[in-house]
C-alpha cells in the first residue's frame, strides 16, 4: 500500500534528520554524515518519482540519481580530505575550536 | 541422453516445491536453493580445510594431518568440534555489540553474493538483469565487516590491521571489477547467465568458446586471479593475517565460534569469487569437450572450482608473502594499468569481429596478445627499477 | 522503511563516531532495500557498492585518522540544540506537509516500469554522454585534489 506519499514523507523526514544532525552536532565528521543523508534523501525523492511519475520509460530519475551518487562520492572523498587537513592543523575536529577567522 | 541427468536438481525441486501448499510454495521455492547453496558451500569449506592442509603438507614435504580417521579425511570435524566448545572470549573494554556483529556481517553477505551464480544449465537462485553488479556489491560489504572485527577488540595491533586489510581489499577491488568488465563487455550484459550463454559453442568444433581462449580473456583471467587472491587475503596477500607478522590481525580477539565463522566467511569468499572467475572466463558450466557434454554441468562446475582451489593452495604453498608496500605498489602501479590495457584489447578484439579472410582468428589473436605484452613487459622493466635479476645462487649452512 | 529511519536517527544521534558511522551504513542498506522495492535494481546495487563500500569506508578512515587519544565522544552545546532541531522539523514538515497533501494519482502504482541496465547504457552513452564524461572529470580532479589536501608536507610535523 505504500504509494508515492509515503515515499516522499520518508525522503522528507530523512532529510529533517540529515539537517537536525549537520545544524546540531559539532564535530565535523557527523557533519558531512549529516549532509550525506540529505544527499540520499534527495536520491529517494527522484527514484520515488520516477517509479510513480509519467513515462518510467526514460529513465530520467535513475540517471539523475545514478549521477548524484556519483557526485556524493566525489564530494565524500574531498570533504574528508579537508577534514583531515584541519585535524593535522589544529589537533580537533571540534567545530567550534575553528574560529581563528572569527571578530 | 544428457537431458535427464542434468536436469535432475532441476526436478527434484520441481517436485519438491510441487508437495507444498499452493500458499508456501513461493516461499518453498524460494528457500530451496538457498538452503542447497549454504549446505554445499558449508561441506566445500569443510572438504577444503581439509585438502588445504594435506596440500600443504605435501607441497612442503610432510604428510598433513593423518591421525583423525583414515587419511585424516575426519580432520574437519574435529576441527570444527575445537572451534565450538572454545570458550568465547570478549576483551573487557571491547565493544560488545560490534564484536558480536562483525562475524555475521562478514559471512552474510558473501553467502548473499552465491545467489546470482549459476551453477548449472538452469541452476541459478536469482537471475538478476545487474547480476555481477550485486556480485560485487555483496562483496563490497565484507570491507565494513573488517573494519568492525578490528575497531571493536579495542586493541591497536588489531586496528593497524584491519587498516591495512581494508586498504589491500580497496585497492585491489578496482582491478578485479576492471577485470571482469572485459567479459561483460564481450557478452553484452551484466547478468551472469547471459555471460555464460556468450560462451557455449566450439570453435572448429572442438575449442570451446570460452572467453579464456581469447588475449584479452587469458590476460583477464590472469588479472582476475591475482586480484581475487589479495580480496580474500590469500598468500601471497595475506599481510592482514600472516601469523608471523601480525599474529591474527584484525582477527586477534577473537576465539571459538566467531573466529571458525571469520574463517568460513574467509573461504566462501574465495570460493564465490573463484565462480564469478569460472563464470565470467572459464565458460561456467559448459563442457571443454563436445565428446563430454553428457557430464551434468553442474559437474563441471564444481570440477573448474576445485581446480582453482588447488590453485589457491598451491600458490599459498610455493610463493612467499608480499610487504604492504610492495602489495599496493603492485595493484596501483602493475594491475590497474594493465587492466586498463586489457579494456582496450577487448574492444579492438570487438571491433575486428567482422575479419572473415583466412587466418583472421589468428591475427586477432596476435594483434591482441602484442598489444597486451607490450605494456606488461614495459611496466614490468619500469618497476623492477632497474635491478638485474640473474639465475639464483643457493647458499648452504657449511 | 523503518530501519532507514532508525539507522539515520542513530546516526545524527549516538555519542560514538564509529556507532555514528555503522548506523549509516544501516540506513544506506535500507536505502538500497527501499530502492529494490522501487523496482531500481541497478540504482540499489550501485548504493550499496559505492555508498556502503566506499563511501562509509572512507568515513570510518577519516574518524580513526582524526581521533584524539583523550576522549572519543563529544559535548554538545546547550544553546544550539534546540535552535537547530526547531529548523530542522520546520523544514521535514514543510516538505512532508507538501508531499502528503498534494494530490498525486494513486493510479499510478499500478505497472511496474522495468528499467533494463540496457536502457539504461543506452541512455548514458546517447543523451547522458556529456554528463557522463564530465561525471568523469569532476571524479578525477575531486580525488586528484583529496590526495593534494590530505597529503602530508614534507617537513610538517604530525
Amino acid at each position: 500500500m505504500t504509494t508515492l506519499q509515503h515515499y516522499l514523507l520518508l525522503s522528507a523526514m530523512l532529510f529533517g534528520i540529515g539537517l537536525a544532525g549537520a545544524l546540531v552536532r559539532r564535530n565535523a565528521i557527523i557533519v558531512l554524515i549529516g549532509i550525506e543523508l540529505m544527499l540520499n534523501a534527495a536520491n529517494l525523492n527522484f527514484v520515488a518519482f520516477w517509479r510513480f511519475g509519467p513515462h518510467p520509460e526514460a529513465v530520467t530519475g535513475l540517471m539523475f540519481a545514478l549521477f548524484s551518487i556519483g557526485i556524493a562520492a566525489a564530494e565524500a572523498a574531498v570533504g574528508l580530505a579537508l577534514i583531515i587537513a584541519v585535524y593535522r592543523h589544529y589537533s580537533s575536529t571540534h567545530l567550534d575550536k575553528l574560529d581563528s577567522l572569527k571578530g | 541422453m544428457s537431458q535427464p541427468l542434468e536436469q535432475l536438481l532441476v526436478r527434484l525441486k520441481d517436485w519438491l516445491v510441487l508437495q507444498c501448499p499452493p500458499a508456501a510454495q513461493g516461499l518453498v521455492a524460494a528457500l530451496i536453493p538457498a538452503a542447497a547453496i549454504v549446505a554445499v558451500f558449508a561441506s566445500l569449506f569443510a572438504l577444503t580445510t581439509l585438502l588445504e592442509r594435506k596440500g600443504l603438507g605435501r607441497l612442503q614435504n610432510r604428510l598433513g594431518p593423518n591421525r583423525v580417521g583414515p587419511f585424516g579425511v575426519l580432520q574437519p570435524l574435529a576441527d570444527g568440534l575445537k572451534m565450538l566448545i572454545k570458550e568465547d572470549i570478549v576483551p573487557r573494554d571491547a565493544d560488545r555489540l560490534v564484536h558480536l556483529l562483525a562475524p555475521v556481517a562478514m559471512v552474510v553477505p558473501v553467502l548473499l553474493a552465491y545467489a546470482v551464480l549459476p551453477f548449472g544449465q538452469r541452476l541459478v537462485a536469482v537471475n538478476f538483469d545487474a547480476g555481477i553488479l550485486f556480485f560485487f556489491a555483496a562483496g563490497a560489504t565484507t570491507e565494513l565487516a573488517v573494519f568492525m572485527a578490528g575497531w571493536s577488540s579495542r586493541n591497536k595491533y588489531s586496528l593497524l590491521g584491519a587498516m591495512r586489510a581494508i586498504a589491500q581489499m580497496i585497492s585491489y577491488e578496482v582491478p578485479l571489477i576492471l577485470s571482469a568488465m572485459t567479459a561483460v563487455m564481450a557478452a553484452g550484459s551484466l547478468s551472469l547467465v547471459d555471460i555464460v550463454g556468450s560462451q557455449a559453442g566450439y570453435h572448429w568444433g572442438w575449442l570451446p568458446r570460452w572467453h579464456a581462449f581469447t588475449p584479452w580473456g587469458f590476460a583477464g583471467l590472469l588479472l582476475f586471479t591475482i586480484a581475487a587472491t589479495a580480496e580474500s587475503n590469500r598468500t601471497p596477500f595475506d599481510i592482514p593475517e600472516g601469523e608471523s607478522e601480525i599474529i591474527a590481525g584484525h582477527l586477534v580477539e577473537y576465539s571459538g565460534f566467531k573466529y571458525a565463522l571469520f574463517f568460513l566467511g574467509e573461504y566462501l569468499g574465495m570460493f564465490a569469487v573463484s565462480g564469478l572467475g569460472i563464470t565470467l572466463f572459464l565458460g561456467g558450466w559448459h563442457a571443454p569437450v563436445p565428446a563430454l557434454e553428457w557430464v551434468p554441468s553442474v559437474a563441471w562446475f564444481f570440477a573448474k572450482l576445485f581446480g582453482f582451489i588447488f590453485l589457491f593452495i598451491w600458490l599459498r604453498g610455493t610463493l612467499p608473502r608480499l610487504r604492504t608496500d610492495q602489495l599496493m605498489n603492485f595493484a596501483w602501479k602493475f594491475m590497474v594499468p594493465m587492466v586498463l590495457v586489457n579494456l582496450m584489447v577487448t574492444a579492438v578484439w570487438h571491433f575486428t569481429r567482422s575479419w572473415h579472410f583466412s587466418g583472421a582468428g589468428l591475427w586477432r589473436w596476435l594483434v591482441g596478445a602484442l598489444l597486451l605484452a607490450g605494456p606488461y613487459l614495459w611496466l614490468g622493466r619500469a618497476l623492477a627499477g632497474g635491478r638485474r635479476f640473474g639465475p639464483r645462487s643457493y647458499h648452504y649452512a657449511s | 522503511m523503518l530501519i532507514t529511519l532508525a539507522g539515520a536517527a542513530g546516526a545524527m544521534a549516538l555519542r560514538n563516531l564509529v556507532h555514528c558511522a555503522l548506523c549509516l551504513v544501516l540506513a544506506f542498506g535500507g536505502l538500497a532495500a527501499l530502492y529494490l522495492q522501487l523496482g531500481a535494481e541497478f540504482i540499489g546495487f550501485a548504493q550499496v557498492l559505492v555508498y556502503v563500500g566506499a563511501v562509509a569506508v572512507l568515513i570510518v578512515f577519516a574518524i580513526l585518522l582524526t581521533r584524539n587519544s583523550e576522549t572519543r565522544v563529544e559535548r554538545l552545546s546547550a544553546a544550539s540544540v534546540p535552535l537547530g532541531l526547531g529548523i530542522a522539523v520546520l523544514v521535514a514538515g514543510a516538505l512532508g506537509g507538501a508531499a502528503w497533501f498534494s494530490g498525486f494519482a494513486p493510479a499510478a502504482a499500478a505497472a511496474r516500469p522495468v528499467a533494463g541496465v540496457r536502457s539504461i547504457g543506452e541512455r548514458l552513452m546517447t543523451q547522458y554522454v556529456l554528463p557522463l564524461e564530465v561525471l568523469g572529470l569532476l571524479l578525477t580532479a575531486a580525488l586528484i585534489g583529496a590526495v593534494i589536501i590530505a597529503l602530508k608536507e614534507p617537513g610538517e610535523p604530525g
